[in-house]
């Protein structure tokens, strides 16, 4: 049974335990250290390959953040043939019913959207989870619509989006993600332009 | 005490979910699908029976006074190995229960176990006890994940069974007390019998 407490034996006691625990942790960090890195790089690929048009150029290794009014974006620029294809815009809105939603938004050069993916959200389980097109059609119809037309607003707030029922908040977070990624967009579109 | 009768009693006579009423963040959280019930349930079963074990091996050595400090090291060094291997090799699983995976560090079953069992008694009666406990968790888990995803959205283990929308409310919060307290009364009701 434990022995008796005295400072010399607790310290020595948790400064080995955390020792042990330490090097084991830094071990199996060493291993999954790559799979982690290639699972989410992987992902990132799938997303793009998914959401953008044809592009024969490798987007995540030519991705740049920019700031649009203090939030981070991710933009992944494509090019066919050395000429600008298209634009995924990795954004993130913190307005999810369970937490923040990281979506990539694929816009053509025309500023169409041309497929949009969900990266990760938190949503619950069988209403806001919904926003995943392998759950609900709901995001298929933003497909081929051009937001400079299109008002990515829900109906209920004078927008032309059909939320998803008894998730109105989930759907409006979607379309605030996406305008961020369209005005990202307007502004990479520029630059890309200017190449 | 013979060393089938310390695993079976974590799984029936001191069952974690609906006997002893521990771990109820997790249990009420994750169990939205049976198949996150059984993921987050297999998860806890390694770090606890990894955790009693080890923790019965150094208990002898452990100061009286540092004794729960000393536990809680070694739960959350396995549970970050847990959640490290989930992370590089099963990332879909990890997606929906990241979140709650780091919570298993202050799970009272963990602790629990290690305090009440592992602590007092030899590292093989405590590694069983370990798989006895993770063994009636995991079962209660994705018993009410089963029950929660027929109920909520029609299906099992992700199979569409029921035609339609079911009733949504077992997906959220509340359906996961009403659920609970049921399987509860049927568990106490049959373990009586």
């Amino acid at each position: 049974m434990a022995r008796e407490s005295n400072f010399r034996n607790m310290f020595l006691c948790l400064l080995i335990i955390c020792l042990g625990g330490s090097a084991l942790l830094g071990g199996v960090y060493l291993m999954t250290y790559q799979p982690i890195a290639d699972a989410q790089a992987t992902k990132v690929n799938q997303a793009l390959a998914g959401v953008l048009p044809e592009f024969d150029n490798i987007p995540a290794e030519e991705a740049y953040q920019i700031q649009m009014d203090g939030r981070a974006v991710t933009i992944y620029p494509a090019t066919k043939a050395g000429v600008f294809a298209g634009v995924a815009v990795e954004a993130v809105t913190t307005k999810g019913f369970g937490g923040p939603i990281t979506l990539m938004v694929g816009f053509k050069a025309d500023g169409t959207i041309y497929n949009t993916a969900v990266i990760s959200h938190s949503e619950t389980p069988g209403l806001g989870d919904k926003m995943d097109p392998k759950k609900s059609d709901f995001s298929q119809q933003f497909k081929g619509k051009n937001p400079k037309t299109f008002k990515l607003a829900v109906k209920k707030d004078g927008g032309q989006v059909d939320a998803i029922t008894a998730a109105t908040i989930s759907s409006r977070a979607f379309c605030d993600a996406l305008d961020l990624a369209y005005r990202a967009f307007t502004q990479a579109a520029q630059k890309g332009g200017d190449q | 005490m013979n060393k089938l009768s310390i695993i079976t009693k974590g799984i029936i006579k001191e069952n974690p979910i609906f006997v002893l009423v521990l771990g109820m963040c997790p249990t009420l959280g994750t169990t939205t699908s049976a198949f996150n019930g059984l993921g987050m349930g297999l998860a806890t079963t390694f770090v606890l029976m990894l955790s009693n074990l080890v923790i019965s091996l150094i208990a002898g050595l452990i100061p009286a006074k540092v004794r729960i400090p000393s536990f809680i090291v070694v739960i959350a060094v396995f549970v970050t190995v847990v959640q490290l291997i989930m992370q590089a090799y099963v990332p879909a699983l990890y997606e929906t229960l990241g979140l709650f995976i780091p919570l298993i560090v202050v799970n009272c079953i963990v602790l629990g176990r290690a305090e009440a069992f592992a602590s007092k008694n030899r590292p093989l009666d405590s590694f069983l006890d370990g798989v006895g406990a993770g063994i009636g968790f995991t079962l209660g888990l994705t018993v009410l994940g089963a029950v929660r995803e027929l109920l909520g959205s029609g299906a099992f283990f992700g199979w569409k069974i029921l035609p339609g929308d079911a009733m949504l409310v077992f997906i959220l919060a509340p359906g996961a007390f009403i659920a609970l307290g049921y399987l509860m009364v049927l568990f106490n009701k049959i373990k009586k019998a």
